[in-house]
């Protein structure tokens, strides 16, 4: 029985939407901060400069691009694994707007050099509030809607988004704590290693919930639709699930290895670090193994190439992630262009290309069809994103490497073999070589956009009716 | 022991990280036996939910090799926070400290190195600037301390004085070079805009570049000089050759620390210069900077010449 009433997809649309433009202009912003250090006469004004373009790069990518993302199938899949519309949709029109406005805020103030200088918490205090309000309402509508659900269980992919909705609130609202001296500039609340510790018990989390809970809770929706196959585990989502989420929470000091933070804290950091990596492979293998029994859909399916691909940039990074936490290993890596790389196998391997695969089923289906204009063109983004991705984290590995032991290597009387500029020029081949990938990423962006267009152009938006659960069959 | 104000959080922090590793051990144990695989000829069972019409989970046991993974790790895990500190004020059996490693390797690294620049520290400057494995290694010192400001060329840039050359702010002389480094420099020239007014300092500033025979308006050179023998003098001489003891630069070169375009000489003179050379020697020690003081003394003084 199917009723009248139809599932909120007004809000989807948008973020969905939104989610390619941001993707473009956040990747166009890191493509250029990224031909700033291979030409650095680009830096040629100071709202302009390196330094003040490369967090509006992170700030777009991850909230503006991510968030869209995270925003747009969270809001489909919590309707429809809930068989119930949206809570509160005003108050979900409220996110849309409030997160576009927080966005161009962003890409105003960043260049402006209005910053709290701390990393992927660089907005001044009034935008932190409107994080902050626009968030709650965020959890309001999820969580309602699940209040509100037709089935007995929740769905894993819910149990993820909530998680991430949850700890970004209590990461945003704690880390930024601070103290208005006026309208664009705040000194934080907390001094010192004190700070230190908690910006990066922040950021790392920032990476586990926002840039990795989240995301699995797509995985968890768009990977069994997109294969038409069961979950491989619902034993390995629950411990996975609680794992993951209660590991990440320790992780953040590795950020900060030989550094004034305490022993026994940076320990505590490496050890947790070390135990995220059965948890965060168990979502690896809950995805891929999902597609056992149909790996021929893997041929002809670019959609499922991009969400099947994403998972193995994703156990790459987080086999990665905890090889790096460990002190000797961070004592090479620590302040390279491996944690560059390292970060973007995470964000265009995994969260990049998990994003563009639920998109691109997101999208046609916001219309009544099921098929995007060109599945050629997603074929080809999919190519050209891949090989883009490749080429990026390799040429950073061998350039952090390089300069990891460039900068340690020593002559005999105890002196320096290179000075730091010295490793840096050696740097320049290995710039380019990542200047190259990035530019392939945004360029299969631009395709994207174009099959967008073309998918929606001429189509009536659309909402589907609600669908009644299936009755529970023991 | 000071990593914690009270005891109370030493122990807080003992156990949370006991209740963290057994929460780990617990969430894996509690799910170890549950769930089953397919058996011979048999499907694997469904865990009984479905969503949105077809989202549904089989029943799937952990993967044997992924529990052990969990393990391996777990182990590790309880075995590192008893090696190293980690358990609240707990050293661990190994005895490590950051502190500790740290002061390891820098006694080992003095005592290995020490020697090697102990050799030159008791020959002359002039001497050791005349050997060349000694000028080899002041320059790998000069390129991780110093290139950052004076350039890997020791040619300066706007501010920061060029090193090749032959002219000195503060001399020369390799005994000089040597206290300039380990004491460092706080160079210092006085705001002049308000006791000269915006047209004496334009005055000023002409004459001064009359003094390098620079193009200037002979008319306001003319004044500037009374001006500047009032005002200037006592730190730049009367015949504007500057003076090394309170480092003030010779005018009359082609030298210029800022540069000599008339605007900029009217904005040293309205607004003063402040400049720093930081002190090197609690940081790199007398031997080292005996080295470094050498290879700068060398860059104009190649051996032999002069």
């Amino acid at each position: 029985m199917q009723s009248q009433a139809t599932y909120n997809y007004k809000v989807v649309r948008q973020f969905a939407i939104m989610t390619v433009v941001w993707g473009i202009v956040g990747m166009l912003v890191g493509v250029i901060v990224a031909a700033q250090l291979v030409w650095p006469e680009l830096n040629f004004a100071e709202w302009f400069h390196f330094g003040r373009l490369r967090p509006l790069h992170t700030n777009a990518v991850i909230f503006a691009f991510g968030g869209c993302a995270l925003f747009a199938t969270s809001y489909y899949v919590v309707q429809r694994t809930n068989h119930v519309p949206l809570f509160a949709p005003k108050l979900a029109s409220f996110t849309f707007w409030g997160w576009q406005l927080i966005i161009v805020l962003a890409a105003i103030t960043l260049p402006l050099g209005i910053t709290t200088s701390k990393e992927y918490a660089e907005l001044e205090w009034p935008i932190d509030i409107l994080i902050a309000v626009v968030w709650v309402s965020y959890a309001i509508v999820f969580f309602g809607t699940i209040a509100k659900r037709k089935t007995s269980h929740i769905y894993v992919a819910n149990w993820f988004y909530g998680a991430f909705i949850l700890a970004v609130a209590l990461l945003h609202i704690v880390n930024s704590a601070a103290i208005p001296v006026s309208l664009t500039k705040s000194y934080s609340a907390y001094a010192g290693v004190q700070d230190a510790m908690i910006q990066w018990w922040y950021g790392h989390n920032a990476v586990g919930f926002f840039l990795t809970a989240g995301f699995l809770g797509m995985m968890y929706y768009f990977v069994p639709k997109q294969a038409d196959r069961p979950v491989y585990s619902y034993r390995l989502s629950v411990v996975h699930f609680w794992a993951l989420i209660f590991t990440y929470m320790w992780a953040g000091p590795h950020h900060l290895h030989y550094t004034a933070l305490p022993d026994w804290t940076q320990s505590v950091g490496m050890i947790f670090s070390l135990i995220l990596l059965a948890p965060s492979w168990g979502g690896m293998i809950n995805g891929i193994m999902t597609l056992s029994g149909a790996w021929h859909k893997l041929r002809t399916d670019p959609i499922l190439k991009f969400l099947i691909t994403s998972l193995s940039f994703y156990g790459m990074s987080t086999f990665e992630g905890p090889m790096m936490s460990v002190k000797t290993v961070n004592a090479l890596s620590h302040y390279t262009d491996w944690t560059v790389g390292h970060v973007h196998s995470g964000a265009l391997g995994w969260v990049a290309m998990v994003s563009i695969g639920a998109i691109y089923y997101l999208l046609p289906r916001m219309y009544g069809k099921t098929e995007m204009y060109s599945t050629k063109l997603i074929t080809t983004h999919f190519w050209i994103a891949t090989i883009g991705v490749v080429l990026y984290i390799a040429s950073m590995w061998i350039a952090g490497v390089m300069q990891g032991l460039m900068w340690r290597a020593t002559n005999p009387d105890g002196t320096l073999t290179y000075s730091f500029v010295e490793s840096v020029k050696a740097s320049y081949p290995f710039w380019s070589i990542r200047l190259l990938g990035g530019v392939l990423f945004l360029g299969g962006m631009f395709l994207m956009f174009y099959n967008m267009v073309k998918t929606i152009a001429g189509q009536k938006a659309y909402s589907a009716p609600v669908v009644a659960p299936q009755a529970a069959h023991a | 022991m000071a990593d914690f104000v009270s005891g109370f959080w030493n122990a807080y922090v003992m156990v949370l990280v006991a209740l963290s590793l057994a929460f780990c051990v617990f969430i894996l144990v509690s799910n170890m036996g549950k769930g089953k695989g397919a058996q011979k000829g048999e499907k694997v069972e469904l865990h009984g939910h479905v969503w949105d019409e077809t989202l549904a989970e089989y029943n799937n046991p952990l993967p044997q090799w992924w529990k052990y993974l969990y393990w391996i790790t777990v182990f590790f895990a309880i075995f590192y926070v008893a090696a190293y500190p980690g358990f609240g004020n707990v050293k661990g059996f190994l005895g490590w400290s950051s502190k500790g490693q740290y002061e390891g390797e820098m006694a080992k690294a003095d005592a290995t190195y020490a020697p090697i620049f102990k050799k030159y520290a008791e020959m002359d400057l002039a001497a050791v600037a005349a050997d060349p494995e000694a000028q080899a290694m002041g320059r790998r010192l000069f390129l991780t301390y110093c290139a950052q400001c004076h350039g890997a060329d020791a040619r300066g840039a706007k501010g920061f004085p060029n090193l090749a050359d032959n002219d000195w702010l503060y001399g020369g002389e390799p005994d000089v070079i040597k206290t300039t480094i380990l004491g460092g420099r706080q160079g210092m020239m006085p705001p002049m805009g308000a006791a000269l007014g915006s047209d004496g300092t334009e005055d000023v500033a002409n004459y001064v570049r009359s003094l390098s025979g620079l193009a200037n308006d002979s008319l306001r050179a003319g004044r500037g000089k009374e001006l500047f023998e009032q005002n200037c003098a006592a730190c730049h001489g009367a015949d504007g050759k500057g003076m090394h003891a309170v480092g003030a630069p010779n005018l009359t070169d082609e030298t210029w620390l800022y540069g000599s375009s008339k605007a900029t000489i009217i904005e040293t003179i309205t607004k003063g210069r402040s400049n720093r050379m930081p002190a090197f020697e609690a940081f790199l020690g007398n031997d080292k900077t005996h080295l470094l003081a050498a290879y700068v003394y060398g860059l104009s003084n190649k051996a032999g010449a002069k």
